[in-house]
């Protein structure tokens, strides 16, 4: 008896060590930690439950019978984060790479499909050289089953991807379709094509970090929506993202106890709008100063720095929060702000995280990069996900709110609940004088009269009034009130209800 | 007395002016320019009146400008603060001719001070002791030789029309005088187109220290003591104490009734100060007396209880001095700290823009001042009272106020007082680590540096202090290893409190709860300790190896300002969030601090460290800006301080300018380009 019990453990400790001690130290030369590492620093301690141990590949071809190593480069399972139930799997680089075969999927689809029956998030820590290329055609089919769960699972719960190794081709693909991607600075990259590939086809010389590196997906591509120094840094960062999501798309969003206190009053807050309605001013300084604690989790923080996404905490519970930033091109929106910010409150709106939009926002930028690139369908993407979200809608108007652009921030028109203002709001179809121009385009040649012209329309709509008397602003707020105000209008929604109409699905102009 | 008088000020001397006038019943009229419309002084001042555009030569020391706003507020006196208008004879004019009455000395005083060849040679008049020298032609080597003997080595023999330390020679014997005459003469020559030469005593070991005096206009002088400010970066103070730990009574007395009789010598009324420079032996020499209120005055104010602004005002009212010498005493110690919006780890570049959060400490009246019921709170608010010490911080900003680019970037004078040095040293230590600024670089670390720095503490300072033990500018300092284990025991505690609240968030599963550990590891520069927490009701006791912290606070998560006690002593943090840990600061330094589980650091250990990228090939940009020019291209050679290119922050064009010399091999970027802190310009092979 004590054999077979002696046996267990046996096997077990064979698991654990995956590819051997030999690669697990090549794996710590690069930097980077073993897939069960891993799991410790993202799971609470003596969390973690394991599936599928000892599950093997099925592949005869190549003399891979004669590998068939224990857990076949993944190991899967669920465990908690803070007490909260997670599902996740991490790719093991130290065996076969971490290449995905049919077995190494289905390890992976039987916990996604766990995960949305019970209702908790999806983790996924990436490091894998691929498709397992001795099993060909099965090891694609594993990927499809991996990104029809992904999809299946989209809206259902939250999903997250953390990429800590290399993530190639077609492999690149689920977590494309996942919620949130994290990347690792220099020891992660993702391509659908390597930089040898890009070379015959294009001529192009690039390296794998120039190519996909984190700096690339977090700046340029916007494919990942953070990065961090290192393995222990973006677990610890995972974890305090897990603190304010909801578990499922049915769950409420998730409250702690909070040591801040909902009628602070920052008198700051009266002077954040400089005198010269041109002066720029940090919108950052607003959301750590509304939020509980001042703890703000940026999302694309480095990506269309124009628009500013992420979560704060209000009396202990998750806001999602979007604002304009007057810092970065005066705050429009454009082809890349709109796009963040379209996906970022569409995820608030399939989880039920309230939503806070903070507007300062001139307009769209003009130009023939924009138009030929296609503002108008990606601004569109922004004006439908706002309109379409049901979860509660506080807006603040901190200056300008002009043109279409007014419309599309969360605007009273598209269902906002509580439609707040700045007394320093300027809410116009633009500013003084542009309008001036238009509308006085006889007195274009007297400099006086264009002057005194662009005064009285200054006087008339650079201020939040007009609004106000159209009930398109539901109250002028003194600036440092905000935090207060803002607080029991979420409060007050609480029991908000409000459905859209059945349908299939919509069809965001994507 | 006056009715209303009118400040000729801003900033924070214009709120001190204030305080005071309005103590005594006075109504105030504050001045402002475009910049300062929501300033400090305009918010506290009775009436406030705009004088223009923001550039001090467009507002504050336009005259007839002035002079406007005193004839439209009707302000019947003006205290015209430091700087600015305040040792301008015209100005004291100006006012006479109005029937003005000026809050200072008389004009004649300022004229006769105001040059220094005069004021010279008015002291010498005067018994004052001043630095020997001749001021005469000097024709060849054999005089100077003379000359020097006369004088006594140590001489320094300089170039009338010299600057820059060029044709500057110190001679300590017969021959470097010889030797230096001729190439001070050669360099003057050369350099200036001018060889005059003259020769003056060397102080060796020099130490700035002044006098404080009063005079009323009935022929009453008095001293008020000393103020040493020898702590000073490029001529600008930067911490004064009164009294000087170096002077002896006799000294102390000599020096007060030479300055007492100077002022006599110009009929002098008001406050006033004699500058000398005191060398290793206690010789000392005047250099100039300022006609106004110094900076630091408050020093004075803690150790005599004397409010200098009220004397101010009821002399130029004609009172009578209410004190005579034998009623000032020294009584206690008190320091000053000049807050400047200048970064002292971008070698104290001024730091503009809006302060995004300003907290000084708590004021806590206390000393003579209080004694004296003459300052019951500092701020004006019923507050803190001590026999045991002062807090007193003299500010002209505020939370969410903006500094400009136009003014003096010194934003606020923290002053304590202690019953000895000592006491007053740790309370000043106390209150800069309880001091938050944000939003802009500041001074605040290297003044903590300053008061832990042996050579301060031990009052065995000189002039060159900041220039000696700081050569290649401040970059923060490496704490004692006690000062580390203190900030391991608290952090963990902290961090602990910290976990255990995360683990109560809503929708965790039922009996499966996290158990928060009481193992730690505290990583913090370059050093990590095991620590074990055994948390009660009242606190956290710490284990670090065989010492135990016994850590009390009423902390909570995301507070920035940490307030803790450590074993029966106050230890406050500065404290903000990095992923995975805290950045803390604390005295001079700037920590990075991570708490992990044992298992945690065991991982992180296996991490790369991560050098910075070397950026001295580099030429990054100083402040966020934009690029106006590029002067070079790629592949030019450049030399050292060649222009490289223009960059425009807050209306301010700063060239850039080559380190050294070398060969441009990429530039990132051009002329429109909107840059931030620390962005690389362009890059060098």
């Amino acid at each position: 008896m004590k054999d077979i019990l002696q046996e267990l453990e046996d096997r077990r400790a064979v698991a654990r060590m995956g590819g051997g001690a030999k690669r697990i130290e090549s794996q710590h030369a690069k930097g980077k930690l073993t897939a069960r590492e891993r799991i410790e620093l993202l799971l609470d301690a003596d969390s973690f439950e394991e599936f599928d141990m000892f599950v093997a590949h099925r592949c005869t071809d190549f003399g891979m019978e004669q590998q068939r190593p224990p857990g076949d480069g993944v190991v899967t399972g669920w465990g908690t984060i803070n007490g909260r139930m997670v599902y996740m799997f991490s790719q093991d680089f130290t065996v076969f790479g971490g290449s995905l075969s049919e077995t190494h999927a289905q390890k992976i689809c039987k916990i996604m499909d766990m995960a949305m029956q019970n209702g908790a998030p999806v983790i996924g820590i990436n490091d894998s050289g691929g498709a397992r290329i001795q099993e060909g055609v099965a090891s694609l089919a594993g990927y499809a089953e991996v990104f029809q769960r992904n999809i299946m699972a989209s809206g259902v719960v939250p999903q997250i991807s953390v990429i800590m190794g290399p993530c190639a081709g077609g492999a690149v693909y689920s977590p494309a379709m996942t919620d949130f991607i994290f990347m690792v600075k220099d020891s992660s990259y993702m391509f659908v094509t390597g930089p040898d590939v890009v070379k015959t086809v294009t001529n192009e010389v690039v390296t794998a970090e120039e190519l996909g590196g984190a700096s690339t997906h977090t700046k340029k591509s916007s494919v990942a929506d953070g990065a961090f120094e290192n393995d222990v840094e973006a677990l610890a960062e995972v974890r305090r993202l897990v603190d304010f999501l909801p578990l499922n798309n049915r769950a409420k969003p998730p409250t702690r106890p909070f040591f801040d206190d909902v009628n602070r009053i920052e008198d700051s807050l009266d002077t954040l709008i400089p005198d010269n309605p041109n002066t720029p001013y940090d919108m950052k300084e607003l959301i750590l100063k509304l939020g509980d604690e001042g703890d703000f989790y940026e999302i694309q923080e480095d990506f269309a720095k124009n628009i500013i996404t992420g979560f704060v905490r209000l009396e202990g519970s998750t806001v999602g929060v979007v604002a304009n930033q007057p810092m970065v091109l005066a705050g429009c929106l454009d082809i890349d702000s709109s796009r963040k910010a379209a996906r970022f409150v569409r995820f608030c709106d399939a989880f039920e995280i309230p939503i806070l939009t903070l507007v300062d926002v001139p307009g769209f930028l003009p130009g023939t990069s924009q138009e030929y690139g296609g503002v108008i369908k990606h601004g569109a993407k922004l004006l439908f996900a706002y309109g379409e979200a049901t979860v509660p809608k506080v807006t603040v108007i901190t200056r300008k709110a002009y043109g279409g652009a007014y419309d599309v921030m969360a605007s009273k028109h598209l269902r906002g609940d509580f439609n707040y203002a700045w007394p320093t709001a300027e809410i116009a179809v633009m500013g003084a004088k542009g309008a001036t121009e238009i509308i006085h385009r006889a007195d274009l040649g007297d400099e006086e009269k264009i002057a005194q012209h662009t005064q009285d329309y200054e006087d008339r709509f650079a201020n939040p009034f007009v609004a106000a008397e159209k009930g398109f602003i539901d109250e002028v707020i003194m600036p440092h009130s905000t935090r207060r105000r803002v607080c029991r209008a979420f409060a007050s929604l609480r029991g908000k209800s409000l459905q859209n109409p059945w349908k299939k699905h919509d069809n965001i102009p994507l | 007395m006056f009715k209303k008088i009118l400040i000729a000020n801003r900033g924070e001397i214009a709120c001190r002016v204030i305080k005071t006038a309005k103590k005594m019943g006075i109504q105030t009229v504050a001045i402002y320019s475009d910049a300062d419309r929501n300033a400090l002084h305009v918010k506290m001042a009775d009436e406030a009146v705009h004088i223009g555009p923001p550039p001090a030569n467009q507002s504050y020391i336009v005259i007839d400008k002035v002079m406007d706003a005193i004839r439209q507020t009707g302000a019947e006196a003006v205290h015209p603060g430091y700087g600015f208008l305040s040792e301008n004879a015209k100005f004291a004019e100006a006012l006479e001719a109005e029937g003005v009455a000026f809050i200072g000395p008389p004009k004649g005083a300022i004229e006769a001070m105001g040059d220094k060849i005069t004021s010279k040679k008015i002291a010498q008049d005067a018994k004052v002791s001043t630095v020997p020298g001749y001021m005469g032609l000097i024709e060849d080597a054999d005089e100077a030789v003379k000359i020097s003997n006369d004088i006594g080595y140590p001489v320094m023999i300089k170039a009338s029309a010299g600057g820059g330390g060029k044709g500057m020679r110190i001679a300590w014997n017969d021959q470097e005088a010889r030797e230096g005459f001729q190439s001070s003469k050669n360099e003057a020559a050369n350099s200036f187109g001018d060889d005059r030469i003259f020769i003056e005593k060397f102080v060796t070991q020099p130490r700035h220290i002044e006098i404080q005096v009063l005079c009323d206009k009935h022929g009453n002088g008095v001293f008020l003591h000393e103020r040493e400010c020898s702590i000073q970066r490029r001529n600008q103070k930067v911490i004064e104490e009164a009294p000087s730990p170096f002077l002896d009574e006799a000294t102390r007395k000599a020096m007060g009734d030479q300055s007492v009789a100077l002022a006599k010598a110009v009929g002098y009324s008001s406050a006033g100060t004699v500058e000398f420079i005191v060398d290793g032996d206690k010789n000392f020499y005047f250099l100039e007396m300022n006609t106004r209120l110094q900076v630091e005055h408050p020093v004075t104010e803690l150790i005599t209880g004397v409010d200098l602004v009220e004397q101010m005002i009821r002399v130029a009212a004609g009172e009578e001095l209410p004190m005579q010498q034998s009623d000032l005493t020294i009584n206690g110690w008190a320091m000053e700290s000049r807050l400047y919006a200048e970064d002292p780890y971008r070698n104290f570049l001024p730091s503009i823009g809006r302060l995004t959060r300003y907290r000084p400490p708590a004021e806590v009246a206390g000393g003579p001042m209080l004694e004296n019921g003459k300052w019951n709170t500092p701020d004006g608010k019923a507050g803190a009272t001590s026999d045991r010490h002062a807090v007193r911080n003299d500010t002209g900003v505020y939370e969410g106020g903006e500094i400009s680019m136009f003014y003096d970037p010194m934003i606020a004078k923290l002053c304590t007082w202690g019953r000895d040095r000592a006491e007053a040293i740790e309370e000043m230590r106390l209150a800069l680590d309880g001091f938050e600024v944000e939003g802009i670089g500041h001074n605040l670390p290297f003044l903590a540096a300053v008061y832990d720095h042996e050579k301060f503490t031990s009052g065995n300072m000189t002039t060159a202090f900041i220039e000696e033990e700081y050569p290649e500018g401040f970059d923060g300092v490496e704490l004692p290893d006690d000062d580390i284990k203190r900030i391991a025991a608290a952090t963990s505690a902290m961090h602990r409190v910290a976990e255990i609240r995360r683990t109560r968030v809503t929708g965790r599963m039922d009996n499966h709860e996290r158990h928060v550990g009481a193992d730690w590891v505290v990583t913090l520069q370059g050093q990590s300790h095991d620590v074990t927490i055994g948390a009660d009701k009242a606190g956290a006791t710490v284990a670090i190896g065989d010492d135990t912290y016994r850590v009390e606070s009423d902390w909570t998560p995301g507070q920035p300002l940490a307030r803790l006690d450590v074993d029966g002593t106050p230890l406050v943090l500065k404290v903000g969030k990095i992923p995975g840990g805290f950045h803390v600061r604390y005295r001079g330094a700037d920590l990075k601090v991570h708490v992990r589980s044992p298992r945690q650091a065991e991982l992180a250990k296996l991490m790369p460290e991560k050098l910075p990228p070397d950026t001295s090939k580099m030429l990054l940009c100083p402040m966020p800006g934009l690029i106006v020019k590029v002067d070079v291209e790629v592949g030019d050679e450049v030399q050292e301080g060649q222009a490289l290119c223009t960059v425009e922050a807050m209306k301010m064009e700063n060239i850039l300018r080559a380190e050294r010399k070398g060969i441009v091999s990429k530039i990132n970027a051009g002329a429109g380009d909107s840059l931030a802190v620390d962005d690389v310009i362009m890059e060098f092979e």
